[in-house]
Order: C-alpha cells, then structure tokens, then sequence
C-alpha cells in the first residue's frame, strides 16, 4: 500500500461527530477509523467509580454514525480506551451498545476486545522487583497504593492492535481498553511498513481529532506514508497550518521536544512541516528511539473519603474585608467540634470565589477587596455520614458566628440551594501512575474476538 | 527600553494538565521577530517564572524555548492531588493568569 488514509471523527468518541464532516472524510476515500476515548484529565473519578466520560445516550448517537459507515462502506473500526479510563467493564458497555445498534440495522460484524485490567498481584511482584517507577512527577509507589486502588489498568502501545490485525486482516471493529492514546494508529501502520517516527507523530497529533487546526475543528483526515503524513481538517471552514500544527504539539505535554511513549521516545526536535496548500500541511523528520526496556504505564485510583459541600455569597463589605480571619475562626471551631478534622481524618476546605478560588494560596493579587465573595465549603471525611456532620456545622457557623464590627447580625450568608448542605458521594485520587517494564508489549493485554 | 506585558506579545497563553501530576504553561507566538525578541530578552529565567506561582525552581519539570512551534513552555510540578481533596483547577485550565502581566523589555 502506498498510502493510508485514516479519519479521526473526533477527539474524544461521544463527544458529538459532525456528521456532514464526518461523511467528508469516508467520501475521501478514508481506510479506517480510530477514535480514541479516553483521558485522565476529568479527573480519577472515572477510574476510581469506574464511571464513563459521556453517557450511554452519546455513545450510542455516535457509534451509530460511524457503525453506518462501517457497514455500508467497508470502513473498519478501531476504538482505544473505551469508557474514558479503559477498564474491562467499559470495553464490554461499547460492544453491548455496538451489538444494540448492530441489532436495529441488521449489521454483521467481526469484533476484538483488548482488555488492559492488570492484575494486583502481577503489579506486586514487579514492584518487590524493582520494575515499576514513577511516571513523571508522581511520587513513589508503595503496597498500600497497590491495595487500595479500586480500579488499576495499564495503557497498551501499538502492539496488541497489531496483533489483532495480524490475526485476522479483516477485522471490523476493534475495541480497547486503556490505551496510550497514539497507540491504535500506530498499529495500523506499523503493518504497512511506515516509518516509527512518522506514525507516532501523526497519532499524537491526530488522537485530539482537528484540534490542531485553525479554528480547532473535530474531524480530521490524516494521509500517512513511508516518510511523511498529511493532515486535513474535514470541517472546509478550518485549515491546518504549519503554526496551528507545530503548535498542538505543545499541548498537554510534559515537553515539546521529546515525548516518551510505550517501547521509545518520539524526537521532535528536526520536524520538517510544510504547507502544501491553504489547509493541508505535510510532516516529515521524526524520529523514534526505541527505549532499551519497555515500559506501560499504570494508571489507578483510590477512594479517598465521601465528600459534603455547601455553596453560597457574601456581600456584607465588613465581612468581606475580613473574610481570611472570619474563616480561620470557622476553621477553627470546627477543628474543636469534630476531632477527625484536627487528626487529619477529615479535611474541610474554603474556596473563596472573587478572591483566589482558582489560584488559591498562589494568588498574587492578595490586596484586592472584592464587593462579594462566592464561597464553596468542601468537607471530606471517611464516611458520608461524618461528612454530613462537619457541613452542617460549619455551615452554621459560616451563617451566624460573630466578627469583629459586626452590624447585620441576622445571617452572614446567602444560600442559593435548598437544602443548603449536599452529600455528593466518594471523592477518589490517582494514586498509581507509574511505568511498569514488561517481558514482552502483548502479555499483558488478552484478546477476544467475537461476531454479531 | 519599554517594556509590554506578555499578553501584548503573544498569540496564544495558556496552562493545562500534563497528566495528573503536572500543570504546562505554553506561550506562542505568531511573529518570529517578536519570538526572537522575547527569547533574547533575557527575563524568562526559571526564578521570575516560579515567583509568579509562589513555588521554588525545584518545581520546575521543564523550562524551554522551542524554535519550530515559536514557542516558550513551562512545566511546573502540581502541589495539590488532581481532581482529588481540596481541588481547585481540575483540568489546569486558568492557571496561565499571572503569567499575562507579565513584563517583557523590548528594544
């Protein structure tokens, strides 16, 4: 083959494919489809509920368009991360909905699940041997992390997609659990002969949909070669440019030089990127160094605690003016009530809006005095219940506690809900992200193939 | 010399997550001169930028100018668990603020 056409629908599947755009990029001749759906950016929720990133509702509206195209065009499949944090379950959820819609329409299809759950006990056993670091800037892993997290998953590279596609070339659909987000492009053309640092340039820019063009768009078409990739936005309003497209490959990384992935290292550093016309632009000269010991990451979360929040204003400019202390006196008051908080069972924390409720202690304009504060009372304690407790008195004594030139004495604070306290369940943090070596890139990710 | 705020200068400011352990900071430019000016102004320097966000250089991750996408990035390690206790900016997305204002002297 000498070139591969590969449409990406979106950046996120079930975020709402234009279909216009979309149909654009099948009508352009496109190979294959790949959708990633994943991200740890909502936060560890998702992982740690195992909760998905949009609703059934949204993935069934989007699966049914690219299902369509499937179908009736010969277009194969190939979805990575499914659910948002990839964990067995969800891979299982998408082929349930792919199935619904398969049923309706009178769809036949050849389908492979590649699950990216890991074993605790394998992650033991590698972390007594030494095998698993840090990924980046998370601190070190300890036993009680791998205990208590509800839910751990590994991000596959290209390698298991390659495997499915090597065992059976006419595969429609493919859907993965956790994967790094590239990792199903890269499979694909590895099987065509294309150049590593070729392909691994192409699927990270590429898995945030037309993100890289002006203005971002969502559908993106990318031509992808031995030595170079096009890139094309599928929306004609939007055009890639060598900037809009050096520039994405900035975002949300560490670096832009150098971007570490399963198995090697993508080099930015002598990326040749030329303008073939007003929306089309050609990239060329990256390279990718295998690392000398492969490595997944892990990615698992842990239920911290239930959590209790309130919401309201002040308005009161003596209150206001002295909003720092009157809190620190709430504070503590409740440490005195309720000694979970003083031993750091419990937590309870003030985000001040109109102050520094977005930068918080980094704020640098501290001299400002606002006309009104919005505040969000957050309390964090081991059971729902507990949590309850501490809101409803803290709360109190946000409302009537005394201050210093006090003249309204009636209430200190304006409630827009009712009621005014609410229990909003578990709070969960990441705590593994860590790369684990592998023996080889497959053993960890089982494959399933079914039909429907 | 005068000097501009940032802001003036720039195309694109902006923070977001790298990953749940890290917050980026990418400035972007779309004039090479006024790139090149920037970059040789000398006041990008990993103290003035850490000032800013009340963290020592220890939090730096990464402090580069990147000549193809005409750009300067910043990477500074999160001191608060992402999504987690206590959060504030869970996508990392308006963190770039008080870098804005700050000021560059020109020629």
């Amino acid at each position: 083959m000498k070139e591969l056409k590969i449409l990406t629908p979106h950046g996120i599947l079930g975020y709402g494919i234009p279909e216009k755009d979309f149909w654009r990029g099948i009508d352009a001749g496109a190979d294959a489809m790949i959708i990633d759906a994943g991200s740890t950016d909502p936060g560890p929720y998702l992982l740690g509920l195992g909760k998905m990133i949009v609703s059934r509702e949204a993935y069934l509206r989007d699966l049914s368009l690219m299902l369509k195209a499937c179908a009736t065009r010969k277009v194969p499949i190939y979805l990575s991360s499914a659910g948002g944090p990839g964990i067995n379950q969800h891979v299982d959820d998408l082929i349930d909905i792919i199935r619904e819609i398969a049923g309706a329409n009178g769809y036949h299809f050849k389908i492979a699940a590649i699950y990216a759950d890991i074993d605790k006990q394998v992650i033991r056993t590698r972390l007594e041997d030494g095998r698993i670091v840090p990924c980046g800037s998370a601190p070190p892993l300890t036993a009680d992390d791998v205990d208590q997290a509800v839910n751990v998953v590994a991000q596959m590279g290209a390698e298991p997609f390659l495997q499915v596609l090597k065992e059976h070339p006419d595969i429609d659909i493919i859907v993965a659990g956790r994967a790094y987000d590239p990792a199903p492009f890269a499979g694909l053309c590895m099987l065509h002969g294309i150049d590593p640092g070729v392909y691994w340039h192409m699927g990270k820019i590429v898995e945030c949909g037309a993100n890289c063009a002006e203005p971002k768009g969502k559908v993106i078409l990318a031509t992808v070669r031995k030595d170079s990739f096009d890139l094309e936005p599928m929306n004609p309003a939007e055009r890639c440019t060598i900037a809009s497209v050096a520039a994405h490959t900035l975002y949300e990384k560490t670096r832009p030089d150098l971007l570490s992935g399963p198995g090697g290292v993508l080099d930015l550093r002598g990326s040749r990127y030329e303008q073939l016309d007003e929306r089309r632009v050609r990239v060329s000269g990256s390279v990718f160094t295998p690392s000398p010991k492969y490595q997944v990451k892990l990615e698992g979360a842990s239920i911290v605690g239930h959590r209790t929040i309130f919401i309201g204003g002040i308005r009161d400019p003596i209150l206001v003016g002295q909003i720092d202390g009157f809190l620190d006196k709430v504070r503590q008051d409740a440490r005195e009530t309720y000694p979970e908080l003083a031993n750091g069972q419990a937590s309870l924390n003030f985000h001040v809006y109109g102050k520094n409720g977005v930068m918080g202690s980094t704020e640098p304009l501290i001299d400002v005095v606002p006309h009104e504060v919005g505040l969000l009372g957050e309390i964090t304690a081991p059971t729902q219940a507990a949590a309850n407790a501490i809101a409803n008195s803290t709360r109190i004594a946000v409302l009537h506690n005394p201050y210093p030139g006090q003249v309204a004495t009636a209430g200190n604070f304006a409630i827009p809900l009712n009621p005014p306290e609410n229990p909003i369940g578990p709070v969960c943090k990441f705590s593994i992200y860590h790369l684990m070596e592998v023996d080889s890139p497959t053993e960890l990710f089982p494959v399933r193939y079914s039909e429907i | 010399m005068a000097s501009k705020p940032i802001r003036d200068l720039a195309k694109t400011i902006r923070s977001k997550n790298s990953g749940p352990f890290e917050i980026t900071f990418d400035i972007i430019f779309d004039d090479t001169a006024i790139y090149q000016q920037v970059k040789e102004s000398g006041v990008f320097t990993p103290e003035a930028l850490c000032k800013l966000y009340g963290v020592g250089t220890d939090a730096i991750v990464a402090f580069m100018f990147f000549d193809p996408a005409r750009a300067f990035k910043m990477t500074l390690k999160r001191s608060w668990a992402q999504g987690s206790v206590g959060e504030r900016d869970t996508f990392g997305t308006q963190q770039h603020a008080p870098l804005m204002d700050f000021l560059v002297p020109l020629p």
